[in-house]
């Protein structure tokens, strides 16, 4: 890879889009985990004494805020990176300058955990204005939503490199990110649900990573599992990374 | 309207050499599975001129323009931009070319400046630097009335002058075009040749792709003419004219099969069918219509045209229309 200071041309380029559009772009960000809180946490929840030792909607806090990272990423590197480089033009445009396809994956991707954090980070501020982020502790939070994003981001555009109609996202959506959501812990705790084998299984599922660390946060513990979810965000957001560099090559200097 | 070429519009640097040429291809092909889209070309652009790259669609103008800018690698052969390698080089090439695209890659929910800014960062201007630029450009494509307004709203023809300005941003040397008058209306066409124009007299080499014969008559000192992607014919439009058929036309109304009867008798001169009407090529077209006259072998009279050969008969004979008479 050959990454440099052009990544963050790219990086600015987005930036200067969703400045004129962010007023619009960022409202619902404060709104979505408030609804989810009140309808799961508090209306579910009154149906629920307490989840692994707390109340429901404490629990369901910090995987709520793993989640609004996975899709703060996920939407830049599908929907909009998809367009950008087929529609667009973009990337196409930016290939006649000194950028580079790597500084186009790189600076897509820095976007992309820059998302991830203003959606994350809203989601955080909402969930400590009601006093379901204990503090200081869950400030080790914060740069966990950006390496979420990372992770999504890396994901996604790995498919978004892949795919040859825009119509395929709602596969990604429907059949990989919605069941993410549903069985990685962020509603109930699948140690509790799963015997044995199939908890090693529940390993491989992405988001179960982020919202495991999310959640030692939050509660300011820790944890040897910790490192494995860690290596796990790192590395395979590393692997991706590289084989998307490669496919980004050369799907754009084709 | 602004009318006298700018200084400021002079590149930051000129080529060392003025002999060198600025693109120097050589057996240049690209290969896309089985399909050759470039094959084996030698093309050289030489410093200060506007080059015209001639072609049917599919020819292989728009392959050929992405190789010398570095955006896809040549199959085969070498292409030197600025006498650099652009496979090895892409970058430092780059920065002193300037691209403007067939398809206006720009973000039309931003204004003309803010599009111009984001250029400016792809270059890594310094903020300065592209402001001062950006004030220059809006004169020189005459876009400041329009600056402020998001891209979507402005017409056909304002948005192609804001693609021209973002190529314009860091004063290339080099300006590729490809295609850049296609769907505009005639005055907005005119005003953009002679901003291509001015642009070339103050010293920038200009690369564009055409299919419109009249825009590569009129505004390329030197034209290559592609099919198929291979080279069929280069020089000045003046001299391909001269070279590949003569210097008028007489343009007949007749029907198909009645070439042979016409041209009995009748040496040295080339013929192109375009439909219902048969085009003689010769020095003196008069001269010839007389003798045809004599014979009673005009067709319709009332549609016999003399007028010069152009390019587009030229680009009909070498890539279209089969060519007839003596080779």
């Amino acid at each position: 890879m050959s990454v440099s200071r052009y990544a963050l041309s790219v990086w600015w380029r987005n930036l200067a889009l969703y400045r004129r559009t962010w007023k619009l772009n960022l409202l619902p960000n404060f709104f979505e985990p408030l609804l989810y809180l009140v309808s799961i946490g508090i209306g579910v929840g009154a149906y629920v004494n307490e989840m692994a030792g707390m109340s429901y909607v404490a629990f369901l806090a910090p995987g709520l805020v793993a989640v609004a990272a996975m899709n703060g990423a996920s939407f830049e590197v599908t929907y909009n990176a998809f367009v950008r480089m087929n529609f667009e033009k973009t990337y196409a445009a930016m290939l006649t300058t000194p950028i580079q396809p790597d500084d186009v994956l790189a600076g897509e991707i820095l976007w992309a955990m820059t998302r991830s954090f203003l959606y994350g980070g809203c989601f955080w501020i909402v969930i400590a204005a009601v006093g379901l982020a204990p503090l200081p502790a869950s400030l080790l939070a914060l740069p966990l939503i950006p390496l979420t994003g990372l992770l999504f981001a890396a994901l996604g555009i790995t498919f978004s490199l892949r795919i040859p109609s825009i119509d395929l996202f709602s596969f990604y959506f429907t059949l990989f990110l919605t069941p993410l959501f549903l069985f990685s812990d962020v509603f109930f705790p699948l140690q509790e649900r799963l015997s044995g084998g199939w908890l090693w299984i529940a390993e491989v599922l992405p988001l179960l990573h982020p919202v495991r660390l999310m959640r030692h946060a939050f509660r300011g513990e820790w944890s040897p599992i910790l490192v494995w979810d860690l290596a796990y965000v790192i590395g395979l957001s590393a692997l991706l990374l590289v084989l998307a560099a490669r496919a980004t090559r050369r799907r754009l200097a084709a | 309207m602004l009318r006298r070429p700018m200084p400021s519009l002079v590149p930051d640097r000129l080529a060392e050499h003025d002999s060198d040429p600025i693109v120097a291809c050589e057996g240049v092909a690209k290969r896309y599975g089985d399909r050759l889209a470039v094959d084996h070309i030698d093309l050289a652009v030489p410093a200060g001129l506007c080059f015209g790259l001639l072609g049917p669609n599919g020819a292989g103008k728009t392959t050929m323009l992405r190789m010398i800018y570095g955006a896809t690698p040549p199959s085969a052969g070498i292409v030197r931009v600025f006498g650099l390698d652009v496979t090895q080089h892409t970058r430092r090439v780059r920065m002193r070319l300037g691209v403007t695209l067939q398809e206006n890659a720009l973000v039309e929910v931003l204004s003309a400046v803010e599009n111009l800014r984001i250029f400016a960062r792809y270059h890594r201007l310094p903020r300065v630097t592209s402001e001062r630029r950006i004030e220059e450009l809006l004169d020189f494509l005459e876009l400041r009335s329009h600056a402020t307004l998001p891209v979507r709203a402005l017409s056909g023809g304002f948005q192609r002058r804001v693609a021209i300005a973002v190529s314009l941003i860091h004063r290339p040397e080099l300006l590729i075009l490809d295609e850049p008058t296609t769907g505009l209306d005639p005055a907005v066409r005119l005003a953009l040749w002679e901003r291509i124009r001015e642009l070339r007299s103050a010293g920038t080499t200009v690369l564009l792709t055409t299919h419109y014969m009249d825009e590569a008559q009129r505004l390329c000192d030197r034209l290559a003419i592609l099919s198929a992607g291979r080279v069929v014919a280069d020089g000045s439009p003046a001299a391909l004219i001269r070279q590949h058929l003569a210097a008028q036309a007489l343009e007949l109304t007749l029907p198909a099969g009645e070439d042979a009867r016409v041209l009995a008798e009748i040496r040295d001169v080339r013929t192109l069918r375009m439909g219902r009407r048969l085009v003689l090529f010769a020095d003196d077209a008069t001269a010839l219509l007389e003798t045809l006259r004599e014979r009673g072998r005009t067709g319709d009279p009332s549609a016999v045209v003399v007028r010069p050969a152009n390019l587009e008969d030229v680009f009909l004979a070498l890539t279209g229309t089969a060519l007839e008479g003596d080779a």
